[in-house]
């Protein structure tokens, strides 16, 4: 899906430009392992977005166990094992969606289950600002 | 008209008109700094143009042309903003037929109150942005007000443009339920204006208090978009209130006057008149809150005018009302006093001393307030001991030294 020109409602002839947001979901180690229904509320979550018309990518993420980490330094590969510090809070997933602003993207953060355990970062893409411009 | 009438002509405009021009590109572009400069340049071309060609008859519409002139050039010098493009061609149709029109462009400013006050932004922001982008007050004025200096104010401002801009903060008015909660923001971004610019210095040039005047401009802005918030109501009279009793505030040779004691004839009646009537109309609504509650207990402050007493009982009662908004250290201080003042000085100090230690150790009123309640009760050491530390909290020179008379028991 691209950004696209939508018009409003109201009588005026303005447009409005939708928005690329990452909705980047930070969770609890604890919280998530005492979740058992986490898996079906985040499906159920992805479909609202799907039936909204408003879903461009996202997924949930393994533990930060399962992390590996690549740099290149001086053109050597250097590859380490998991994150770089053991924290309680991680990236549990993420999710891109298409809207007309911010208020529009804080609300659909707020409807994710994980926002009731962790915290749901809200970011614009970068790129949608370059790919409206450069046709 | 000669130049310098030219010049007044165009400060009028810009004063009158700043934040509704900001208002009406910003909602438009959802870009607050762009709408700025290209603002303007047109003021300055209106400098050039109008002592020469005259003031035009609708001086609005000619510098809404003229900026979004600016703007269009601006979006087809910069590459990355040609999107921008065919919504700047859609303003410059609006401005056109705006111009035709007899009506006058619309009123923007409200969504541009809720854009600054948006839980998006940072707090320290909401307030100098409003000053600046709603009032046209320059960045560093706001600054030497909030006692920071002028870098670190423009960085505030610029990082809080830049915030909206690429977050993508709708420049609307919310919808209820919403809605209340994000005016509160709005009204606490205002009043903290206000507070910022309430200080001791009876010096009126002070820059402090020309920002509490500001801060009532706004809320008179506010009342007039939203008349029927009672809300928007409370916090004006509430402001007004203040604002009567501010010469009233200090003797003539600068010691600090409690209110219970101010001498009334001081208080500037057509603001106390106008906040009262301000306050009737709002209750008419049937909707209380917390702006509306401390305005009431402003009100029982000023009966005092007419009836030469205070009704402390009401006062106790207003402040507990306010506890129903959330926890409210202010307002358990002011109870407790309330109840010692009605003539239980011992329920008030039991009060005080049932407050979190946490919350009070430096707060100055919590300290003040027990010094005075101890001297009620006659338990002269401890009151001393209490006024002391209240005198040691405050950086206000006059109420210090009101404090550390009060300590040594020589004032009542």
């Amino acid at each position: 899906m691209f950004p696209t020109l939508k018009r409003t409602n109201q009588n005026t002839t303005i447009k409005t430009i939708t928005m690329k947001y990452a909705l980047l979901v930070h969770v609890n180690k604890e919280a998530v392992d005492q979740s058992k229904d986490a898996r079906a509320a985040g499906m159920a979550y992805g479909e609202a977005l799907r039936a909204a018309g408003i879903f461009v990518a996202g997924a949930g993420l393994e533990s930060p166990q399962a992390t590996t980490v690549v740099s290149v330094r001086n053109g050597k590969r250097q590859v380490h094992d998991g994150p770089y510090a053991e924290t309680k809070e991680f990236l549990g997933g993420f999710v891109v969606i298409d809207v007309p602003n911010l208020d529009a993207a804080l609300e659909w953060a707020a409807r994710n289950p994980s926002a009731a355990v962790g915290f749901v970062e809200v970011r614009p893409l970068a790129g949608s600002y370059f790919a409206v411009g450069g046709k | 008209m000669s130049e310098s009438a030219t010049h007044d002509a165009i400060e009028a405009v810009a004063r009158d008109l700043y934040g509704r021009l900001v208002a009406y590109i910003a909602s438009r572009t959802g870009d607050i700094a762009d709408a700025q400069d290209a603002l303007s340049e047109a003021l300055v071309a209106a400098l050039e143009n109008w002592p020469t060609n005259g003031v035009p008859d609708k001086p609005e519409a000619w510098l809404l042309h003229v900026a979004r002139n600016r703007l269009i050039d601006a979006s087809r010098r910069e590459q990355t903003r040609r999107d921008a493009e065919p919504l700047l061609q859609q303003l410059a149709e609006e401005a056109e037929s705006s111009a035709k029109e007899d009506e006058f462009f619309p009123d923007e400013r409200l969504k541009l109150l809720f854009v600054c006050a948006h839980p998006a932004m940072d707090v320290a922001a909401r307030t100098p942005l409003m000053l600046q982008v709603v009032l046209g007050i320059d960045a560093a004025k706001i600054a030497s007000a909030f006692l920071v200096s002028p870098i670190a104010m423009s960085q505030r401002l610029v990082r809080a443009k830049t915030k909206i801009r690429d977050a993508g903060i709708p420049f609307r008015v919310p919808d209820p339920p919403e809605l209340s909660e994000r005016l509160s923001f709005v009204l606490d971004a205002i009043y903290s204006a206000y507070t910022t610019g309430w200080d001791s210095l009876p010096d009126a040039a002070s820059t402090h208090r020309a920002l509490a005047s500001e801060a009532i401009v706004l809320g008179r802005v506010l009342v007039q978009l939203m008349p029927a918030e009672p809300e928007t109501l409370g916090l004006l009279a509430l402001m007004l209130h203040c604002e009567a009793r501010r010469e009233a505030r200090f003797s003539s040779t600068g010691e600090f006057i409690p209110l219970d004691q101010q001498d009334t004839t001081r208080w500037l009646g057509n603001l106390v008149e106008e906040a009262e009537k301000l306050l009737r109309t709002a209750a008419g609504f049937g909707q209380t809150g917390h702006y509306q509650l401390e305005a009431a207990i402003q009100s029982i402050h000023a009966a005092r005018v007419k009836s030469g007493n205070i009704d402390w009982q009401e006062i106790a009662l207003l402040y507990e009302g306010l506890f129903r908004f959330g926890p409210n250290i202010g307002a358990s201080v002011g109870r407790a006093v309330a109840l010692a003042q009605a003539g239980n000085p011992s329920a008030g100090l039991h009060a005080l001393d049932a407050l979190p230690q946490s919350s009070v150790v430096n707060y100055q009123p919590f300290w003040a307030a027990r010094g005075h309640l101890l001297r009620l009760l006659n338990r002269n050491q401890e009151a001393h001991e209490a006024f002391t530390r209240a005198a040691s909290l405050t950086d206000d020179p006059a109420l210090r030294e009101y404090l550390f008379k009060r300590a040594t028991g020589g004032l009542v």
